[in-house]
């Protein structure tokens, strides 16, 4: 169980914004300084505000771009200095489900065809991936008969099950779900989600699931992870992080997030206050200090590291000299 | 308390389509007392925002027959002349919208946009700037003088969200309809503007009409819920009926699919196939295809409306013999 499918160690991505001529240079820390396994078959969430660098996380680790600094080390192979053969089995290994499927799907491309495609571009021969296609598109609880469809054609939910079976279609062993039900409405986010456990179940897959909804997490992911502007302040096992959070942005998030009982309205809750802020102007030391109602002077000053605590990861001063088992209360 | 302000009395809203007519919103009633936050959940395409528009009249013209009444202080609104209704509109009751970008004008400030309400009411300039920063001191945006100068681009989405919540304030409606204020938001904010949002209800006493497919938001704010399903509604009560004792089968299974488990604990309800297409006349109930206890009658009879108690009543042949 415990074999590293990826590992980033200190993995940073900075952009550079040139605002013209005479104008000095801005530096983006859309990730910094990020430290994160994951290991082989569990299913990882990244939560996180808009901004907080989630999805360009997940760029990285695509292999989308370049990191600034440190790389991507996937299945023991180092992303950043693999040969193309290495590279084009990686492609194989890794896949991807957007947002919006919609966008993501050729409009002028029959179901078939978007399915097929990868396959093709692997060298498999046609008549073998049409069979092949069919086989994944009953694997996603798709009727056939959709085959010939265009995405025009389908609903929101049905868009999506062609996504995730685009995506499985080369048998990837690792798969990043890029906020994959946040326009679904919740009966066929149920299917969806119910979808993806089953798939995950029966071919041991390994999952990012990157999402702003902690309820979603809660149900669908083993450990998780949250950004806050570039860092990952807070990594762990879901039920620790969900009921016994230990960063303050965390217990702000959870206290935040939507409740699904209406008896649970009365209970006293922090609503953190203040907007997100940004990554171009960012505050100094801890990132979190200006919205964080445990701050000192430290904060101000200077960054924490990463404690780690037995299997929970937390970037706050407060858990320093501290055992995990001290700090549940 | 109880006492009404807003009430649809079987409100039908058909839409022309190329082919026929499209029933968006099919014998729909209820009522929303005063001070009282009233929360409209469906899916996609159920119709919750047309009730919205209807009201209002602000869907597009001649391209729809609206039949049915809608009350507002006693009297009916669906029969007032444009400029009758213009004088409700913002001043009796106010609108907020999902995207706020597209609300607000990108050319002009965000405070003279907000000003240009308030001086509807005969209100000098100056007067005016100043119930300004209060509104926007109201709304807790920080930097409140500094804000209204500035352009609505150069505002995040939850400042522009208050923005849009100031601009309905300014001449204090007594109905908020907000259709969904939150969902193009992330958490933290939404529970900020939900706290705006119940901050109202309690020191104006502004009825609020909360539109909305986020269980969430209703689970957290409303007192009473209707549910909607393709264009009818289908159960309504208090928010403890709804998630407590949910009668009909849309919302039994509907509450099971919120992920409010974890994987290990089970799987998550799901509702198998499709909204039926409302183009077609449907003689039975609008849900007999999806529905795991359909029966014979379901598709010839509109089934009635069966009421549990003083605010909770549903539309389903079920019960009429026993429980489900």
């Amino acid at each position: 169980m415990n074999d590293a499918v990826v590992e980033l160690n200190n993995l940073k991505k900075y952009f550079i914004i040139n605002k013209g001529f005479k104008e000095k240079k801005l530096v983006v820390k859309a990730v910094d300084d990020v430290t994160l396994t994951i290991n082989k078959g569990e299913i990882v969430g990244l939560v996180g505000e808009s901004g907080s660098g989630k999805t360009t996380l997940a760029r990285v680790l695509l292999n989308l771009t370049k990191p600034t600094d440190s790389h991507v080390i996937f299945n023991g192979i180092n992303l950043s200095k693999a040969k193309r053969k290495e590279i084009k089995k990686f492609r194989t290994e890794v896949a991807v489900v957007f947002q919006d499927p919609a966008s993501n799907l050729n409009p002028r491309d029959t179901v078939m065809r978007s399915i097929t495609r990868p396959l093709i571009l692997h060298g498999m021969p046609k008549k073998l991936a049409k069979e092949k296609a069919i086989e994944t598109l009953e694997l996603v609880k798709m009727d056939i008969r959709y085959l010939n469809s265009y995405p025009h054609q389908l609903s929101g939910g049905q868009l999506q099950r062609i996504a995730i079976a685009r995506a499985l279609v080369l048998e990837p062993k690792v798969m990043i779900l890029d906020e994959p039900t946040s326009a679904l409405d919740i009966s066929v986010q149920a299917q969806i989600l119910n979808l993806l456990i089953d798939l995950q179940e029966k071919f041991k897959l390994t999952y990012l699931v990157i999402t702003h909804d902690l309820n979603v997490i809660r149900y669908i992911s083993d450990r998780v992870a949250v950004m806050y502007l570039g860092k990952l302040v807070e990594y762990g096992p879901t039920e620790e992080v969900i009921n016994n959070p230990k960063h303050p942005y965390t217990m702000g998030l959870m206290a935040a997030s939507p409740i699904l009982n209406p008896h649970d309205r009365n209970k006293e809750k922090h609503i953190m206050q203040g907007d997100p802020g940004s990554l171009i102007n960012l505050p100094s030391g801890c990132h979190f200090h200006p919205r964080c109602p445990y701050a000192t002077e430290r904060c101000i000053n200077e960054a924490p590291a990463n404690l780690i605590l037995d299997s929970h990861q937390v970037a706050c001063f407060k858990y320093e000299n501290m055992k995990i088992s001290e700090c549940i209360d | 308390m109880s006492e009404e302000l807003l009430r649809l009395k079987n409100l039908y809203v058909d839409y022309k389509v190329k082919d026929g007519y499209l029933s968006a919103v099919k014998n729909v009633s209820f009522t929303i007392e005063k001070g009282e936050i009233y929360a409209i959940v469906g899916e996609s395409g159920c119709g919750k925002s047309t009730i919205a528009h209807t009201i209002l009249r602000l869907l597009p013209d001649h391209n729809e027959i609206i039949k049915g009444n809608i009350f507002f202080n006693g009297e009916d609104i669906n029969k007032f002349t444009e400029k009758q209704l213009e004088s409700i509109r913002g001043k009796e009751i106010g609108m907020i919208f999902q995207n706020p970008l597209d609300s607000l004008n990108p050319v002009y400030t965000t405070g003279f946009q907000v000003a240009e309400g308030i001086m509807l009411d005969n209100v000098t300039k100056e007067e005016a700037w100043n119930r300004v920063i209060k509104l926007y001191n109201d709304v807790k945006m920080s930097d409140a003088e500094k804000r209204a100068e500035s352009f609505p681009h150069e505002l995040s989405g939850g400042m522009r969200q208050r923005v849009m919540i100031a601009m309905m304030l300014a001449r204090t409606p007594k109905l908020l309809i907000a259709d969904e204020p939150t969902t193009a938001l992330d958490v933290t904010i939404e529970a900020q503007i939900l706290n705006i949002i119940k901050k109202l209800r309690d020191d104006f006493g502004t009825s609020v009409m909360l539109i909305t497919h986020n269980f969430g938001l209703v689970a957290e704010v409303a007192d009473r819920v209707a549910v909607m399903y393709a264009g009818e509604v289908v159960e309504q009560g208090t928010v403890y009926d709804i998630f407590d004792n949910p009668k009909h089968p849309y919302t039994k299974l509907l509450i099971k699919a919120l992920p409010r488990i974890t994987k290990t604990e089970g799987r998550l309800q799901t509702i198998d196939g499709t909204v039926p297409r409302l183009t077609e006349i449907i003689p039975g109930c609008r849900f007999e295809n999806r529905c795991p206890y359909a029966m014979d009658i379901c598709k010839e009879k509109d089934p009635e409306i069966k009421t549990v108690n003083k605010f909770h009543s549903y539309r389903c042949h079920l019960h009429e013999g026993g429980e489900i």
